[in-house]
């Protein structure tokens, strides 16, 4: 409407938060508690929503994305719990061993890819490890409400469940956790069956955890929208390779311990993004020209299109050959 | 109060009137001599002062009589205003965000008082100051959405948003160009644009929602759409064609200056953060022909769009029977001098008609 419209910055809007609190919960896993610098609230957000974490590693901008563990209803901080991945590119070692209290860092406004379906008549929960993390906010909501749900969260052993002992504290009758050091498995077949009519099930955790439940269900008669799945990728360090931005007229090293698309953002260009995953489609991109290997990592483009090589998703897949021209 | 608010109708008698001001600031949606389809989206953060884009949601001086027309609309017609039973926590986030914004924004006219979940809230213009629990219906007269809807202008269509779709399943429609909340309602977006022209063939709805499900919070969006009306009537709902069909009828080259108006809608779109349903607010601004025309720029252009404007479009808007008679009308004000590229009125830079 105006003769030049005004372009928005790839990612939407940031937060500048204060670090309040570090909680370590267990070997692995650290709550990081987070304040505006003039103690104003937070706006509001929706359970399942995740906000991306700027920080500065060294010199290195990452932004890592994580699910907002906090109850909705408080606006005076936002939470997140961040396990340490050491065998990752260091965001999640970033935030454990060089954030103190009181640092400051940015966030984004929360985004939300893995809401509740505000229909259904109830939810069931499927977590895998920190998993948890999306149906603590769910749950805090629901309860609020007086919706009904069940928790059923699968854990490698007592001393690695984040949350497992304040949750069953607190909902004795609503939360089963099955441990699998001590060989318990989630009864998955027993529990899709006899749901009422309108229950909806959600599942967060590895791959292999979401395909298993969505064939489960799939397979039980379970209509495919009342199944809901999150699984954030995080991009995964590989061998260093170069590529050409046609667009721009530059060329990127992309180092093995960063991104396609933090090496696009380093090189000054503005790419849109916003979940940093492999699960959004945003930063979806044109190959112009590969001679080697796209190393596709997302769960975003069908089986055709990555097979056509003329698509690729900066933010978690990856290039191996002699030459890549995107059009960025 | 700074505002001064009309007193008028926009039925019967049609009394409704845009002062020098409202002219001057009227949301003109043409940024060139032509007008095609286009995703025309923005993002909504502000626009120059005095603009109707400077405010989250522009208060005029129309907003009494628009809330009394609304008002009556919905004592002849309650299903205006639905809202499916998932919908009605998107209704607390539209109160919240309509009252957080007028009050920020028109602190003169609003006031927001917030002590915990307790609420007072007070529109001075319309004379209510009420005390509420946020999140509790049963201590407003309404629910959420239709309490705050009767005290804003525009309709609102509140959109859930899920399995890569947007559904209409609430919304106060009362000022609408011809189309029905009672109808659409429980759609998904490409169900309640099925009978729009050419933009399915163009792609146009698909890039549309694809950008409509990625507005994320903190970060709303606006653009523009635009039809023709005679007379000044916000109601030109598909329940009331037949109170409204047939005054297109009386258009004589004498009265269409005065009776023939254009219709603007400036649409824009928020992601409702505790819900993460999208609000689409769809304002309408109406002004005559007459008006316009005061406005040389736009006395020109309106001129060039609506001779060049394609049959199909121009049958969709409703206007094709008419357009004869408004281009008899509006050559008069044509010299076939330039414009300036923009939407805005330029009046200082702009040479004045040249016949």
């Amino acid at each position: 409407m105006s003769a030049a419209p005004q372009k928005a910055k790839a990612g939407g809007g940031t937060i500048d938060v204060v670090v309040r609190a570090i909680v370590p919960l267990n070997d692995l896993v650290t709550r990081f508690e987070f304040e505006r610098p003039d103690g104003a609230p937070f706006p509001p957000f929706s359970p399942g929503a995740h906000t991306i974490v700027e920080m500065n590693d060294d010199g290195r901008p990452r932004k890592n994305p994580y699910s907002l563990m906090s109850d909705p209803s408080d606006t005076s901080h936002y939470a997140i719990s961040v396990r340490r991945d050491d065998e990752g590119r260091g965001g999640s070692r970033f935030l454990h061993t060089a954030v103190s209290v009181g640092d400051r860092l940015s966030v984004s406004y929360p985004v939300n890819l893995f809401p509740l379906d505000l229909r259904a008549r109830k939810h069931v929960f499927l977590a895998g490890g920190i998993g948890i993390t999306p149906f603590l906010s769910m749950i805090a909501q629901l309860e609020r409400q007086g919706g009904r749900w069940e928790l059923h969260y699968a854990c490698r052993s007592e001393s690695l469940a984040s949350y497992a002992d304040d949750l069953t504290g607190r909902h004795a009758n609503k939360v089963h956790v099955y441990y699998s050091d001590r060989k318990e498995a989630l009864p998955l077949e027993d529990l899709l069956d006899g749901q009422p009519l309108g229950t909806h099930v959600y599942v967060c955790g590895p791959k292999g955890m979401i395909d298993w439940v969505k064939t489960t269900a799939a397979d039980h008669g379970w209509p495919g929208d009342a199944v809901h799945a999150e699984e954030f990728l995080a991009p995964q360090p590989g061998d260093p390779f170069d590529v050409h931005l046609a667009r721009s007229g530059i060329d990127v090293h992309v180092e093995p311990h960063e991104s396609l698309l933090e090496a696009i953002e380093r090189a000054g260009v503005d790419a849109p993004f916003l979940c940093r995953g492999g699960a959004c489609g945003q930063c979806e991109t044109d190959v112009i020209e590969a001679d080697g290997e796209l190393i596709h990592a997302d769960h975003w483009l069908e089986d055709d299109q990555k097979a056509s090589g003329k698509k690729i998703m900066p933010c978690v897949s990856r290039f191996a050959g002699k030459k890549l021209v995107l059009d960025r | 109060m700074t505002m001064q608010f009309n007193t008028e109708t926009f039925r019967d008698d049609y009394s409704f009137r845009n002062s020098d001001w409202a002219i001057r600031r009227f949301p003109f949606p043409f940024h060139e001599d032509s007008y095609m389809y286009s995703v025309n989206m923005e993002q909504h953060r502000g626009g120059p002062e005095g603009s109707v884009y400077e405010k989250r949601f522009d208060v005029d001086e129309h907003y009494v009589s628009e809330m009394h027309d609304r008002a009556l609309v919905l004592a002849e017609d309650p299903l205006r205003c639905q809202s499916l039973p998932h919908m009605t926590l998107a209704g607390w986030d539209l109160l919240e965000l309509i009252m957080v914004s007028k009050s920020e924004d028109y602190p003169d006219l609003f006031e927001l008082h917030r002590d915990g979940n307790q609420w007072r809230w007070i529109n001075k213009p319309l004379g209510i100051d009420d005390t509420f629990t946020f999140l509790d219906e049963t201590t407003l007269p309404y629910g959420p959405m239709e309490y705050i809807t009767r005290q804003t202008q525009g309709d609102f269509a509140v959109l859930d948003q899920r399995e890569e779709n947007l559904w209409m399943d609430a919304g106060m429609v009362t000022t609408q160009a011809d189309w029905s909340l009672d109808f659409d309602i429980g759609m998904n977006f490409f169900e309640w644009h099925a009978p729009v022209p050419r933009a399915h063939e163009m792609g146009i709805f698909k890039r549309a929602l694809k950008f409509l499900l990625n507005v994320q919070q903190g970060s709303p969006a606006r653009r523009l759409n635009w039809t023709m009306t005679v007379n000044p009537r916000l109601d030109t709902s598909p329940e009331n064609y037949h109170k409204w069909g047939v005054e297109k009828t009386t258009l004589t080259p004498e009265n269409i200056g005065a009776k023939q108006h254009l219709r603007v809608e400036l649409q824009t779109f928020f992601r409702l953060p505790r819900s993460n349903a999208l609000v689409f607010p769809i304002r309408c601004y109406l002004i005559a022909f007459q008006d316009i025309v005061t406005v040389p720029k736009w006395g020109r252009r309106l001129h060039r769009v609506v001779r060049d404007l394609p049959e199909d479009l121009a049958d969709y808007k409703g206007f094709i029977a008419n357009r004869p008679l408004m281009l008899d009308y509006l050559s008069q004000y044509d010299d076939g001098l330039p414009t300036s590229p923009g939407v805005w009125p330029d009046l200082e830079t702009e040479p004045p008609l040249q016949k």
